[in-house]
């Protein structure tokens, strides 16, 4: 399959790919949010929101800043824009839609320091994505961390159930779980061809 | 650097007693990330000391000049300058490692233990101690992900800094390096720490 079409962005992405479990970005959120299978999905909608609206913004702030020829900026400028979006996207939904937004709840500011977030933009830049490419490939980013965190919320709800050794409770047992997942992940790398 | 005692205290903390990883849990993404060799975890812990360091003093000392409202910005600003300034260093001194790492270089921005360090710490501390804090904490993500990359490397590819260690027979079990060997490692080595700081306190 070709590597720049848009199904394998998006397959690779989601699932290849997968931004947490093959490139281990947004760890945080995924070791401490998924608890519950119901705000696993909403933290999953959210961050794929806000990764579609930064990659479009970063698409632009990257062919702004070649054209300045400014690209040792970059870095600054992604988080700086990334920051803001969040903030202006937690301003337009509080607006709109209030169930939304108290749904949601602390999940909106606690994107902007989600590292998947800003991985996003800099991997499209890398491997220079055109616009609609890095819609797609954030998209997928978005739903694979989506898929990733409601495994793992599902996993833990069961989990909570059964009788583990005090050693391993908590975090190691989480991280055990996540190793057993990403290693079946790894799959779906025959899907590539 | 500092020799006098509330510091040297102040990085001894830092190390193992309120070690940002195996306590807080923090950087969780770049180390697991990049402590697939022994090269990469030495080159990340350094790196992220370096942006740790430096921003801590500067945030430290300009503490009186940003206004609150805006201080987050204000840090995230600081940290990314000096993430571009060790970008661009590594890139100098070593194009390899800069490929090997990646976009896990930029990544260093988001680094939950820098911009917590800049918020709870260095913005109500004298610039001393917020050095010596930082270079603790540092030490004790560097001493974190050094230990990951040391079992990954050894274990998965029976080598160390690429040096073969165990001869031809040796059969690598690659499992380690691959992204899942980095949850099975840290897990281990959380139930070490685990086990450790009980039997010590």
């Amino acid at each position: 399959m070709n590597t720049d079409s848009l199904g394998f962005i998006f397959l690779s992405s989601l699932l290849i790919n997968n931004f947490v479990l093959s490139y281990f970005l947004g760890i945080c959120p995924f070791l401490g949010v998924s608890g519950k299978l119901g705000r696993a999905l909403k933290m999953g909608f959210a961050v794929t929101f806000v990764m579609l609206i930064s990659s479009l913004s970063a698409t632009l702030i990257h062919s702004l800043l070649v054209w300045l020829d400014a690209l040792f900026l970059q870095l600054i400028a992604f988080i700086l824009v990334i920051a803001s979006v969040v903030q202006l996207v937690e301003m337009v939904i509080k607006k709109y839609s209030r169930a939304l937004f108290e749904s949601l709840g602390i999940f909106l500011p606690l994107i902007t320091t989600n590292c998947a977030i800003l991985g996003v933009a800099l991997f499209q830049t890398a491997r220079e994505y055109n616009l609609l490419q890095s819609l797609i490939f954030a998209l997928g980013a978005g739903l694979g961390f989506t898929l990733a965190l409601l495994i793992m919320a599902g996993l833990r709800e069961q989990l909570g159930l059964a009788k583990v050794p005090n050693l391993i409770q908590g975090t190691a047992l989480t991280l055990l779980v996540a190793g057993i997942l990403s290693m079946s992940f790894m799959g779906f790398a025959g899907l590539g061809g | 650097m500092e020799k006098e005692a509330p510091s040297l205290d102040l990085i001894l903390k830092g190390l193992w007693k309120e070690n940002p990883v195996f306590v807080q849990l923090l950087g969780m993404c770049p180390l697991l990330a990049v402590s697939n060799s022994v090269k990469n975890a030495l080159s990340m812990g350094l790196a992220t000391t370096f942006v740790l360091v430096f921003s801590a003093a500067l945030v430290s000392l300009l503490k009186r000049l940003i206004p609150k409202e805006v201080r987050m910005g204000c840090y995230i600003l600081i940290i990314a300058s000096f993430v571009t300034i060790a970008e661009y260093v590594m890139q100098a001194i070593s194009l390899e490692i800069h490929r090997s790492l990646g976009a896990f270089t930029s990544l260093i921005v988001v680094n939950c233990i820098i911009l917590g360090q800049a918020e709870s710490f260095s913005s109500k501390h004298k610039l001393l101690p917020s050095v010596a804090h930082a270079l603790g904490r540092g030490a004790g993500f560097s001493l974190a992900i050094l230990c990951m990359g040391i079992i990954r490397e050894v274990v998965g590819k029976g080598s160390f800094f690429e040096i073969p260690l165990f001869g031809e027979q040796y059969q690598a079990w690659t499992l380690l390096i691959l992204p899942s060997g980095g949850f099975f490692v840290l897990a281990l080595l959380l139930m070490l720490y685990e086990t450790f700081s009980k039997e010590s306190g």
